[in-house]
């Protein structure tokens, strides 16, 4: 009996340590910070989204390497359409509100996929509806495709009522200050969680 | 603004003498000029069993019945090759995440507070149909919806 009760007094020794030692394993990791949790999907060092080479409304020639100090979010859409793209512009602008006086360093820009009918002048009128900061960049069909492609987007446009819709990637692409890749947050993702994880990309985790 | 538009539902519902649907709370999208389409919303009541066929807008070429959908993470918009079904005395949503009626081929700018008007065509299952006038405010472009896009409108099948 003694002796039982003695293994269990051991046993549960050895367990409290165990537990101890995982606790401050634990804490340890939190000291460190070592790495960022983020509620986007984690694309860093992605060997793909490296840069693109676009032309904003005012017929400048854009890069990734222009937007430098600042986190970028940026997202594939086309002005025509009625529900999602309005919906992501909307969030990117509640996104800049969240972050405060960091929304001064947060970049959102909007890339047509559907060059044909998003002009300079619709994209330049459609982003400032949003935010004045907001900035629409666009190619030709060949660069547009190029850019897509260098960004693993999706779109391809399907006939509808004797015009077109486009169907696209909803994704929306976030770089850190240094014009890094980092981050895909999803569609469904709350302007919060977008917040969360900008907020991180400044704070230069 | 949402009195106004009960009041237009009300009296579209009045139009027809035999009105099986109830229209509340229509907008459409405002646009930035030469945007060439957007979407009209609202939310729609039937008390017998029904379908949105078609619909119709003196602003716009082309009107469908779409609905939106996300499949791993790429957006499609398809017009509903049959309507839109309406079941009895259920309420359906036409809202940004889930259906809209799409006004294409756009004749001029909607500038926020432009009344638009749309008429909707309703199928009942007898096959009779009947028209719907309604009066749809423009609402800004940036005008979110009501809910949170995240709660998949009116199909929750579409998340993965």
């Amino acid at each position: 009996m003694a002796f039982t009760a003695r293994t269990a007094f051991r046993s549960f020794l050895v367990l409290a340590l165990a537990a101890l030692t995982v606790l401050l394993a634990g804490c340890n990791r939190t000291d460190n910070v070592a790495a960022p949790s983020f509620r986007g999907l984690d694309l860093t060092g992605a060997p793909y989204g490296r840069d693109f080479r676009l032309t904003d409304p005012e017929g400048r020639e854009r890069a990734l390497g222009d937007y430098k100090g600042k986190a970028v979010l940026m997202y594939f859409g086309f002005t025509q359409c009625p529900d999602v793209c309005p919906t992501a512009l909307i969030r990117a602008a509640e996104v800049k509100k969240l972050l405060g006086a960091d929304g001064e360093k947060l970049q959102v820009i909007f890339i047509t996929i559907d060059p044909e009918r998003d002009t300079p002048e619709v994209i330049k009128a459609y982003t400032a509806a949003f935010d004045p900061s907001f900035i629409g960049l666009y190619g030709d069909a060949k660069r547009t495709r190029e850019t897509a492609d260098e960004f693993k987007a999706y779109y391809k446009a399907v006939p509808t009522g004797g015009s077109y819709t486009m169907d696209h990637s909803a994704l929306s692409y976030a770089f850190d200050p240094q014009g890094r890749l980092r981050l895909a947050l999803r569609h469904e993702q709350t302007a919060d969680d977008y917040a969360h994880d900008i907020r991180q990309l400044l704070a230069g985790k | 603004m949402k009195r106004f538009a009960l009041t237009l539902a009300a009296l579209a519902f009045a139009a027809g003498a035999h009105a099986q649907v109830t229209v509340k709370d229509p907008w459409v999208r405002a646009t930035v000029p030469q945007q060439k389409a957007t979407g009209a919303f609202m939310q729609l009541t039937a008390t017998k069993e029904a379908r949105l066929v078609s619909a119709a807008s003196p602003v716009a070429g082309v009107v469908e019945i779409h609905e939106m959908a996300m499949v791993d993470n790429v957006m499609k918009m398809r017009a509903l090759p049959s309507g839109l079904e309406l079941p009895a005395g259920k309420a359906v949503d036409l809202k940004p995440g889930g259906y809209h009626v799409m006004l294409m081929d756009l004749k001029g700018q909607v500038k926020e507070g432009d009344v638009v008007p749309v008429t909707l065509v309703v199928e009942g299952k007898d096959g009779k149909k009947e028209t719907l006038e309604i009066k749809a405010t423009a609402r800004p472009l940036n005008t979110a919806a009501k809910t949170d896009p995240s709660q998949g409108g009116a199909h929750g099948a579409m998340k993965h």
